[in-house]
């Protein structure tokens, strides 16, 4: 059955993942699942349902804390790199993957130090060159013209969405192949939601991203793909519009049809 | 049940403000007591050492006739002392704390360690210059130095600087320290420019309590053998000595001294009453010196806290 999904070029993989936190709980079970280059994958769910273990699970968020442990594989491209293979060293994984989390978490620096942060910590000191990046990584969040008389104001005297596209900016500034947004708009009012939707949209010229969130309408407008999930299981992925439209599995309906969840 | 009438709630409301009332009586009491003690305390050295209050009690040696007596070594001593103890547990204090939070994995020996610098923190200070006297004292052969002194009150406040540290650090959201090391940041870069300088302002607090316990100090000094009268000052960095010679940078450090506390214990034991005099206007200077402590790291807590909001 040939269809667009066969023209679509991986960017990651995720086969046969299982993930056990510390205690033992099984929060992911084998989970398989494609995420294509330059396009924008949501994941769906219920609360708890495993969504952000998995998103986390891309940039080995869950080795910052002792016990948690995961089983096969998150392939990623064009390397073919296992991201969860014990040798790969979780800080190279971390410069390749960027993330921006559920709440704006600047630091509470100047907002010029916020974006060049990812920078510095790769060991950049030329001025013009950390100057460019970060003029560029604002205005590819959509940030640049608020702040650009005001890059050595504290971050913290930004609005909440402002702050949120900073984080966007800061994770932007690396130029991460890959980017993970952990329900980034749940804690901003509807106008800021439209612009990071509408930013989402922009960037995926420049990076794939993955987008968790509780939101089914976000859902739909933002991604190309979408994945749900439930009890820790990938229950059905496909294209945005077939899953929102014709979901193939009964669970899928119940739930973006509000019907549970 | 039937539902209460608009009388009824309102005795209920009534009864549950009365308690309010009471409790804050209560509280204001409380409060009023522990103030007036302390401030009879020090309004009672003021007006007891009133008539020392002047140039030369600070630029005087001890001597033995009390209106000629000074501060002079005992406030430079217990100055040099500070400097050397807040250079030593600074450092050591901090680097643990952030080891213990940062990096070191949850597991019975962390539990251990973690139980006992709580016990470090309790052992009388009288121990600790035990401990110092063998090994400061004699083991490393600093002797009865100001180096010794200061050191062994580095030991007492090591415990207060690690647990505040540690506090501080826990402040910090966890989605701080994700932040940092979602973009590639190293442990060591996480902790160098965030959490080390985010938790400064909870450190510095640590400092100046241990500091402030460690200059009203008595026991561990005397045992490590501080004199009790001394008429000349540690020899300041490159001056003449007496012998003709030129003091070293650090020569400093090796010399007899004494501090504040004991100089004001060595003046109450005299049975001459003038002395009392003394005793009482050098613990209005070594209060004093307390509250000045305590007020810098109120202002300087709240000028680093300014800038940091989450």
């Amino acid at each position: 059955m040939p269809n667009n999904t066969t023209q679509e070029r991986l960017k990651a993989e995720a086969r046969g993942l299982n993930f056990f936190y510390n205690g033992g709980i099984q929060a992911l079970k084998n989970i398989n699942m494609p995420i294509y280059d330059n396009r924008v994958t949501a994941l769906i769910g219920p609360s708890g349902c495993g969504k952000s273990t998995y998103l986390r699970s891309f940039n080995r968020m869950h080795d910052l804390y002792p016990g948690n442990r995961y089983e096969g594989e998150i392939r990623f491209y064009p390397d073919d790199t296992n991201l969860l293979a014990p040798e790969v060293d979780p800080i190279e994984v971390r410069m390749r993957v960027g993330m921006v989390f559920q709440k704006p978490n600047p630091f509470p620096k100047s907002i010029y130090e916020n974006v060049a942060y990812g920078l510095r910590v790769r060991g950049e000191r030329n001025r013009r060159m950390l100057d460019d990046k970060v003029e560029h990584a604002l205005r590819g969040a959509a940030l640049w013209d608020e702040v650009k008389d005001r890059l050595q104001d504290l971050a913290s005297n930004l609005s909440g969405g402002q702050q949120q596209r900073l984080c966007i900016a800061r994770a932007l500034a690396t130029d991460p192949e890959l980017l993970l947004f952990d329900e980034p708009t749940s804690a901003l009012d509807p106008i800021a939601t439209g612009a990071i939707e509408e930013l989402v949209h922009e960037l995926k010229k420049r990076v794939t991203i993955l987008i968790v969130t509780h939101n089914m309408q976000q859902a739909a407008r933002v991604s190309d793909y979408t994945a749900y999930m439930f009890l820790g299981e990938m229950i059905e992925f496909g294209k945005t519009d077939e899953i929102f439209i014709k979901p193939k599995d009964r669970r899928t309906e119940d739930y973006i049809t509000g019907r549970m969840g | 049940m039937k539902p209460l009438t608009t009388e009824e709630i309102r005795a209920v409301i009534a009864r549950g403000k009365l308690k309010d009332t009471l409790f804050k009586a209560l509280g204001i009491l409380c409060l009023a007591f522990g103030l007036f003690v302390i401030v009879a305390l020090i309004l009672d050295m003021a007006i007891k050492g009133s008539e020392r209050f002047t140039l030369d009690f600070f630029l005087n040696f001890a001597s033995r006739r009390a209106a000629q007596a000074g501060i002079l070594s005992a406030w430079v001593g217990s100055l040099l002392v500070m400097f050397v103890t807040a250079l030593a547990a600074v450092p050591l204090g901090v680097a643990a704390g952030v080891y213990l939070e940062e990096y070191a994995p949850r597991n019975w020996m962390t539990q251990v360690i973690e139980i006992n610098i709580a016990n470090l923190a309790a052992v009388p200070s009288i121990v600790y210059g035990l401990l110092a006297l063998g090994i400061f004292v004699y083991q490393f052969g600093f002797g009865q130095s100001i180096l010794s002194a200061g050191l062994t009150l580095a030991l007492l406040i090591l415990p207060i600087i690690i647990v505040a540290t540690r506090e501080a650090i826990r402040a910090i959201p966890a989605m701080i320290r994700e932040g940092s090391m979602a973009v590639g940041a190293t442990r060591w870069q996480t902790c160098r420019y965030h959490i080390i300088p985010y938790a400064m302002p909870g450190i510095l607090t640590g400092v100046i309590i241990g500091l402030a316990r460690a200059i009203g100090e008595t026991a561990p000094i005397i045992t490590i053998g501080a004199l009790t009268f001394i008429a000349f000052l540690p020899p300041a960095p490159l001056t003449a000595l007496p012998d003709g010679g030129t003091a070293g940078l650090f020569d400093w450090v090796t010399a007899p001294f004494t501090v504040m506390p004991i100089q004001i214990f060595n003046w109450t034991s005299r049975p001459d009453p003038a002395f009392e005099i003394n005793a009482a206007a050098a613990g209005f200077v070594l209060m004093a010196m307390v509250l000045a402590m305590n007020a810098l790291a109120i202002w300087l807590r709240y000028r680093m806290r300014k800038n940091i909001k989450w």
